[in-house]
């Protein structure tokens, strides 16, 4: 179980011939992911790791009953790959893709939005559901199976609070990294539902930075929904600098959203805990296993 | 990437929204010269990169181009918030009827751009947010059909104009839409927009900032970034920007750096938690390359204002032997009797902590321990 990726999964790669993508395969393969094709315009016939690569995404998607897709495609081609995949009736992709531009991603998710697609990134380390299927670049050696569910904004910290769970005894159910972008597409809210519904969580971690405002609404959605399962959530960035001010119009569209003590205070007004180190999150969570 | 009011107003003009008449200048006799040009009264304005110069003292008004060139002198000769003013722009002052906002930005939760207007325009435009809501017209943008004409004009409508000077205003509204969309902005505004005692209207005040990942496609101002004096990064921030790595300088002690925005994020708020001081935000990213590390650390060491240098790797991507044969490189390079803390896992980590530990480097394996050693070395303790 898990969510969004397990052993059912069938992806293909997009931009499986570039450096990242043909090393990512190779690991995602050694890790057990069922990785069906890949696709690079213009290297049709080409195998790599004994995958067959096509030059179009409804080729591949078609011939092997694809259902998901990895980007790794360069941010000038990400927006085009997204569509490409979308169009091939794929409704799970992530795109690890970063520097991708705004305007571009605001497409991206509009597009997927009417397709009812789920987009993860871009910007992201990826999803992994551990023991089952991993689509995305973490280091798989840090993930064991288990029953906390994690969604969280930065990639690095993900491995340092996966890895802390995990020494501990405590192992994931599905760590999701949402992406480092202002815009991304799964976030915090709709990840708390999809872990609400599985029935392997008992429990959930959401790893926030400053920026934006998804911990505010995780917050709100919390408290309105009041969900049964244990939450416990880090913030990242409490002494970060205020950093680039985005003029009047930024500060009108976010109010005092946006800073850590803002976010940290959202959180525990609602009854989450909010650990000050990301080594406490492991230690919170242990106490009630 | 923020453009200067000059620039800003120049695209504006391009496009045909009505600017004041002006002109820059680099010095105070240009900037007579200039005014000689415009008719008075006139406004000098300093074209600094921050938000608030009008506050600091960036933004003054002249009767003569005599006066024109006094308040230049002075201009040219100060900082405003830290930055020194190399330029001034020189326009006809307008006579004030009204001032209006509008601009558009993104809204990260709703995964689109915003329109914003006001007919509360001004300094004070946050404020007026904040205490009086009501008095700001926000309007989601549909990615599917963009900022239309009939958008523009109930938005103009919205702030209480009607008939011909509706017109003329939703025509400015729907310019700076498209502006937005060809710059990649993600932030453009007029504030204010004058609306004069004649009843025309004139943006009087611009900015833009284009996406830093959209550079590619503008490679005019791409080039412009990394002059030196025409941006708002320190010189150490250009020079990590040129290796391709992310710096923000801070005003403490402690040289930081890791991999990945969010876990130098955590690496700051422990030192912090110790009751340290950083000296800077530094992330080298995911699967830095030993160049890479050898140019990070070196820019650290070699700052006068480190005592102690923090390395916090986790590595993913990142292979741990590459970081810890960059970190020997570099401490050869620099030849720096700095003492380091490195805190180092992930992939390869037995090969990263043997090349390390044979010429005698200490290296830890847990994050809280190492930023209170460094905090420790920092306070001489």
């Amino acid at each position: 179980m898990g969510i969004i990726v397990n052993a059912n999964t069938r992806a293909i790669v997009q931009g499986i011939t570039g450096t990242q993508g043909r090393f990512h395969t190779k690991l995602m393969l050694n890790y057990g992911t069922n990785i069906v094709a890949g696709v690079t315009p213009g290297r049709g016939g080409m195998k790599i790791h004994s995958i067959p690569v096509y030059d179009t995404v409804k080729e591949a998607a078609q011939r092997h009953e694809a259902n998901a897709s990895i980007i790794f495609v360069p941010a000038p081609f990400a927006e085009e790959a997204t569509f490409e995949a979308l169009d091939a009736n794929i409704r799970t992709i992530v795109i690890i893709t970063e520097h991708i531009p705004i305007r571009d991603s605001i497409q991206i998710m509009a597009h997927a939005k009417d397709n009812k697609a789920i987009i993860i990134g871009p910007n992201t380390p990826g999803i992994i559901t551990p023991g089952e299927c991993k689509l995305g670049i973490m280091p798989a050696q840090i993930f064991h199976q288990g029953t906390v569910g994690i969604a969280s904004r930065s990639g690095t910290l993900t491995y340092e609070i996966a890895d802390g769970l995990t020494k501990n005894g405590l192992g994931q159910s599905t760590c999701l990294g949402l992406g480092g972008d202002p815009i991304v597409g799964l976030n915090f809210v709709e990840a708390l539902k999809m872990f609400e519904k599985d029935r392997k969580t008992k429990a959930i971690a959401l790893i926030g930075e400053i920026g934006g405002n998804a911990e505010e609404q995780a917050a709100e959605y919390i408290a309105n929904k009041k969900p049964a399962k244990k939450i416990v959530a880090y913030v990242a960035g409490r002494t970060a600098p205020p950093g680039k001010r985005m003029g009047h119009a930024g500060a009108i569209v976010l109010g005092k959203s946006g800073t850590a003590e803002h976010k940290i205070r959202a959180f525990e007004n609602v009854g989450v805990k909010v650990a000050r180190k990301p080594c406490d999150i492991a230690k919170i969570l242990a106490k009630d296993f | 990437m923020k453009l200067f009011e000059y620039e800003a107003k120049e695209i504006l003009k391009q496009y045909e929204i009505p600017i004041p008449r002006g002109e820059l200048a680099t010095s105070p006799d240009q900037a007579r010269d200039v005014s000689n040009r415009l008719s008075a009264p006139f406004v000098i304005k300093a074209q600094v990169l921050v938000a608030g110069r009008g506050k600091a003292g960036g933004i003054e008004f002249a009767e003569t181009p005599d006066d024109v060139k006094a308040v230049s002198a002075r201009m040219l000769n100060i900082e405003i918030k830290s930055l020194k003013v190399n330029a001034v722009w020189i326009e006809e002052r307008l006579k004030i009827k009204k001032e209006l906002y509008f601009g558009i930005t993104i809204d990260r939760s709703k995964r689109s751009y915003i329109a914003i207007a006001s007919f509360a325009g001004g300094v004070n435009i946050e404020e007026v947010a904040t205490k009086t809501p009501a008095q700001i017209n926000k309007m989601i943008i549909d990615p599917a059909l963009g900022f239309r004409n009939y958008h523009a004009r109930q938005m103009a409508r919205e702030i209480g104009y009607s008939g011909k000077a509706m017109l003329t205003l939703s025509q400015m509204f729907r310019k700076l839409f498209q502006i937005a969309m060809a710059y990649d902005a993600e932030l453009i505004e007029m504030n204010p927009i004058v609306e004069t005692i004649d009843g025309e209207f004139v943006a009087v005040d611009a900015r833009l900032i284009i996406d830093d990942n959209a550079l590619y496609r503008h490679p005019q101002y791409k080039k412009r970034l990394l002059l030196e004096n025409k941006t708002e990064l320190t010189a150490t921030e250009i020079r990590a920007k040129k290796a391709g790595l992310a710096y923000v300088q801070l005003d403490g002690d402690i040289g930081i750096m890791g991999n990945g925005a969010g876990l130098v994020m955590a690496t700051l708020d422990a030192v912090h938690l110790h009751r340290g001081k950083p000296a800077n935000f530094f992330d080298v990213g995911g699967g830095a390359s030993e160049s890479q590390i050898v140019s990070a650390l070196d820019i650290l060491l070699s700052d006068p204002r480190t005592s102690v240098v923090l390395v916090n790797i986790l590595g993913g991507i990142t292979r741990c032997d590459y970081v810890a044969k960059g970190i020997l490189k570099a401490m050869e390079k620099c030849d720096s009797k700095k003492p380091l803390v490195i805190r180092l896992v992930g992939t390869n980590e037995e090969e990263g902590r043997r090349i390390l530990t044979e010429t005698g480097i200490h290296v830890l394996d847990n994050m809280d321990k190492a930023a209170k050693r460094a905090v420790d070395i920092s306070l001489g303790r």
